[in-house]
């Protein structure tokens, strides 16, 4: 297999603000694995959000920016983290191969930017690269903190998976499962996997985001697991911060850990536990505590 | 009979095909046009060329005008070159002094500009009329047509049809590749609307098959090569073996009870997987023929027990094991043989001999004159539609394995338990269109779907008297007594809900849907989302074309949809007729279809068979490669390019066209060196005079 040599990390807004510990994680990780990641220069916003539903030439724009630039280096594979980055980039480079419109739009918007054409840059999320590039193999022989902790319900999201079928299968993703396996932890089988988790609607009509997040906390506690485990930064805010106000409002105390699973492998492969964002978890404070203290690593190779 | 540059009289006939052609070829424009070129003497357009009046047209023309070549311009030659043949041999002429030029499917199909697709026509036209002027007086050979017939598979549709056959005096030989005939009819319950048991009706026609003189069975067999043409087709057949021999079977199972394995073990195919058979087994009571088999797959005598075990792992873990997934390859299933069975089913045989584990495939070669193809189809895999948690969620079940649920004779006697065994379901959910109407999976409708889910309800209803919602999109019930039979069931309190289905799921909303599955569907008639939970979810399969029809289509011959049906020559009036002449379809291999049209079809297609053998002869094209004998080099370059192993090499080192071989695919024509390869109908001037004529602008 020929060395890899890295890929362009584009962090997009939510790992420089709410889903911080996501970009930790993923750095310690990938730092562990040793394999590069060189950060796009002056990156900008993705396009995704209400961007898209309210001028989608102006969302394909100024993901088309971030692909040009992309282009231009050598390295072309384009890591977005964030769920939302993901789909906005590759729904951008799709409507452009295939709609005319779409592709005039761009064009003329680059040209005017001086920019060049984009071509050859493959988005890649890092659930896929660590599946497909990494590989089950290399992360059980690297792991050396077997998973300790309670059983895990795998959460995918809705974005990474669907249109696009790259990262997973689009209606019962597994390879999120099979990582943790890989690392020694127990998944739940977890039906609500690719459901909806508000997205937005948490701050817009909040009530139904709330009453959705709840649904998705309540089956996964339904199925035995102890920890939901995610891939997308809005899934884990979500997820995580309005914990308290569910409990309150379903007279139900839910007290989950809502990790993302770059901290779950990089813990497992050794890395240094500060770095992976862990203090910054809010519910389930105390499991993190307990699952993730080095005082109870297991070296399963000693 | 003018001679070749002569004094050539062309009459041109442009056809407006109503307004298929006329609506935008400017059909009068093109005759005009043509009536003002060379050797053209007359030149007409008429609203149906085909009609009667349209062929008396040319008929009384040949004669009044002294006519020697005619040029139809209309559909394609696929459609009617024959009947302008015929025409232009009633005024006098020989037929091959006609040429048909297609300004239908080849212009005024494909193109929307008028005036671009009247010259169009105008110059294929001009260049028909310079071709026709070379052509040459050509005599069809007639070859005697071979009275025996093949029918390939032996579900419904081959039974039928080889019955029909072979009660008309013609022997037909009935080849099928599972070890019994009877198809998907025979693993059925009941049939609708009218619910008379499907073996009641079935069986019979089995076993005339068996005991009918004029028919040969070979079932657990192979169509492994074809050649020749209609009427003289060479087919090669692989019986393989069942390590028991058929004319020594006395059909007393005695060996299948006397077997090692006290209890059946590896998945039953015939009871898709819900029960178990051991390695010697018959598919069902009823299989005819009434031979066991011995699979080599599970067989301890062909295999190590470590391999059995492993197989045995796999069938449990799949609800259904596919037919040939346990199939290794040869190679290790060589290292794993060993022999070291006890053999007790062959002490069980006695005198009589028939188990022989050295037995070898057979080969048959045989010689008919016209083939029937009834493959059947594929049920849809229900696992290509994660969502309703076929493979995941083990009360999903897929229609036909609630066939052989709620039948008498099968895994469960009739009793309609959930896949623990003892748990009777109190409600059921039967999702329709699964694999059907569905652009993420097959687009077509499967038209046997409703009917068959509502007959489903009905059994279900009966057997265990839960309650049972039908989810549909549209309910299609058209015909005989398809409609009644909803009605009938509409009044026996089943439940329907018009909407697909989005999901089966096990994740609890509410209390009440702990340890059910429940289905999350859109109710159109009410405009709400609704949830259902229920303890049993049917999916309502579609039907496919089998996974290697491509294959059969390549082995026969003949054309394939990409959807894996058989093309019938033409969709409305000859539907059981191929593209090749000889074969014929019936049943669902051409499309899905119920029983009552598979019969009908079936029928149909041994009609069509009969009509060529007592027509005695079949004509042959004279469209056959032949060698200018003072050019060849005897460069042998032909010889092994021919298909059809026509051409021979002379002791005067020159090659030579047997002409009843040759199919005139013009392969060896193109290849050869010297250009001393030609073929009638197609020679070197007439195809350059047309090229010529279709460039050079008049």
């Amino acid at each position: 297999m020929p060395e890899n040599r890295g890929y362009l990390y584009f962090p997009g807004c939510s790992l420089r603000a709410t889903g911080v510990a996501y970009e930790e994680s993923l750095l310690e990780l990938f730092r562990v694995l040793d394999i590069p990641l060189q950060e796009l220069e002056d990156w900008n916003c993705c396009g995704a959000t209400s961007y898209m539903a309210v001028d989608e030439g102006s969302a394909f724009l100024l993901s088309a920016r971030n692909l040009s630039i992309a282009g231009q280096k050598e390295n072309h594979d384009l890591m977005p983290p964030c769920s939302a980055c993901y789909l906005v980039l590759r729904k951008t480079q799709d409507y452009v191969a295939h709609y005319p419109e779409a592709r005039r739009i761009v064009e003329e918007g680059l040209k005017a930017a001086e920019l060049k054409p984009f071509n050859g840059v493959r988005v890649r999320h890092p659930l896929e690269i660590l599946y497909n590039d990494v590989g089950l193999a290399r992360i059980k022989a690297q792991t050396v903190r077997k998973w300790q902790g309670g059983k895990i319900a795998c959460y995918y999201g809705c974005q990474a998976v669907r249109p696009y079928d790259e990262v997973d299968r689009p209606h019962d993703p597994i390879r999120m499962d099979e990582l943790m396996r890989a690392v020694g932890a127990e998944t739940v089988d977890y039906s609500l996997k690719t459901k909806c988790c508000g997205g937005s609607l948490t701050g817009t009509i909040h009530d139904v985001g709330v009453w959705l997040n709840y649904i998705l906390l309540k089956e996964a506690v339904r199925k035995g697991a102890e920890a939901i485990v995610t891939i997308c930064p809005l899934c884990q805010f979500n997820l995580d911060a309005y914990q308290s106000e569910i409990s309150k409002e379903a007279g139900k105390a839910f007290d989950v850990p809502i990790l993302y699973f770059t901290q779950v492998l990089g813990w497992a492969l050794g890395g240094d536990p500060k770095a992976l964002g862990l203090h910054r978890s809010i519910g389930g404070r105390g499991l993190v505590r307990k699952w993730f203290s080095v005082s109870q690593e297991v070296l399963a190779h000693a | 009979m003018p001679e070749r540059n002569g004094a050539v009289r062309v009459g041109v006939y442009v056809c407006h095909c109503g307004s298929n052609i006329a609506g935008i070829v400017d059909c009068k424009e093109v005759a005009e046009y043509a009536a003002g070129l060379i050797h053209v003497v007359v030149s007409r357009d008429y609203k149906y060329m085909c009609s009667d009046p349209g062929q008396d047209l040319i008929r009384n023309d040949i004669q009044e005008h002294k006519l020697n070549r005619i040029v139809v311009a209309a559909c394609s030659p696929h459609l009617h070159e024959h009947t302008f043949r015929v025409a232009t041999a009633n005024g006098g002429l020989n037929p091959y002094y006609m040429t048909m030029v297609n300004i239908r499917e080849q212009d005024s199909w494909v193109h929307t500009d008028r005036q671009a697709a009247t010259e169009k026509a105008s110059d294929l036209v001009r260049a028909a009329i310079r071709r026709v002027v070379l052509q040459r007086p050509l005599e069809k050979a007639r070859v005697p047509i071979d009275p025996n017939v093949l029918v390939v598979g032996g579900g419904i549709a081959g039974i039928h049809a080889a019955l029909t056959l072979a009660n008309a005096g013609k022997h037909v030989y009935l080849v099928e590749r599972e070890a019994t005939i009877g198809g998907h009819m025979a693993m059925f319950d009941k049939t609708f609307p009218t619910l008379d048991c499907a073996a009641c009706i079935l069986t019979p026609k089995m076993s005339a098959v068996k005991a009918h003189p004029n028919i040969t069975l070979w079932a657990y067999s192979d169509v492994e090569k074809v050649d020749g043409y209609v009427g003289n087709y060479k087919v090669r057949v692989r019986r393989r073996t069942r390590y028991i021999r058929e004319d020594l079977c006395a059909g007393c199972q005695e060996c299948i009870e006397a077997c090692v394995y006290k209890q059946p073990k590896f998945a039953d195919e015939f009871n898709q997987g819900l029960g178990k058979r051991r390695p010697i087994y018959l598919p069902f009571p009823q299989a005819i023929p009434q031979t066991p088999v011995i699979d080599r797959d599970t067989c301890i005598e062909f295999n190590e027990p470590r391999k059995i075990r492993w197989l045995t792992s796999l069938s449990q873990g799949a609800f259904s094991a596919p037919r040939g997934q346990c199939c290794l390859s040869p190679h290790f299933a060589r290292l794993w043989k060993s022999g070291k069975c006890k053999k007790t089913c062959l002490e069980a045989c006695g005198d009589r001999h028939a188990i022989d584990f050295k037995l070898q495939d057979q080969l048959e070669e045989i010689k008919v004159g016209t083939i029937i193809l009834a493959t059947g189809f594929q049920p849809f895999d229900a696992k290509r539609i994660p969502y309703y948690g076929y493979g995941h969620y083990p009360n999903v079940y897929t229609s036909l394995e609630i066939e052989r649920l709620v039948n008498a004779s099968g895994p469960a006697a009739g009793e309609v338990v959930l896949r623990d065994g003892k748990t009777v379901p109190k409600s059921i959910g039967i999702i329709h269109c699964v694999g059907s109407r569905d652009e993420n999976t097959n687009r077509w409708c499967s038209r046997v779907c409703c009917m068959y889910s509502l007959k489903l309800a009905h059994l279900l209803k009966e057997h265990t008297g839960a309650d049972i919602f039908n989810f549909y999109i549209d309910m299609r019930t058209p015909g005989k007594s398809f409609e009644e039979f909803y009605q009938r069931l509409l009044s026996e309190g089943v439940h329907f809900i018009r909407g697909k289905v989005a999901e089966v799921t096990d994740w609890v909303f509410d209390p009440s849907e702990e340890g059910k599955l429940t289905l999350r569907v859109e109710d159109t008639l009410l405009g709400v989302v609704r949830r259902i939970p229920v303890d049993m979810v049917v999916l309502s399969v579609g039907m496919e074309g089998h996974q290697d029809a491509q294959d059969v289509r390549r082995l026969f011959n003949i054309t394939c949809s990409t959807e894996g049906f058989f093309q019938e020559r033409h969709p409305k009036l000859a539907p059981v007729n191929t593209f090749t002449d000889g074969i014929f379809l019936a049943g669902c291999c051409q499309g899905p279809k119920d029983i009552p049209d598979t019969v009908a079809q079936a029928g149909a297609a041994a009609a069509e068979a009969l009509a060529l053998i007592c027509a005695g002869y079949v004509e042959q094209e004279p469209n056959c490669a032949y060698v200018i004998e003072e050019e060849c080099s005897g460069c042998k370059t032909c010889i092994p390019l021919c298909p059809y192993s026509a051409i021979s090499f002379r002791e005067d080192n020159r090659a030579e066209v047997n002409p009843v071989l040759c199919k005139g695919c013009g392969t060896c024509v193109a290849a050869c060196p010297s250009g001393s390869l030609q073929q009638r109908m197609f020679e070197d001037d007439e195809l350059f005079e047309e090229i010529e004529g279709v460039l050079v602008h008049a």
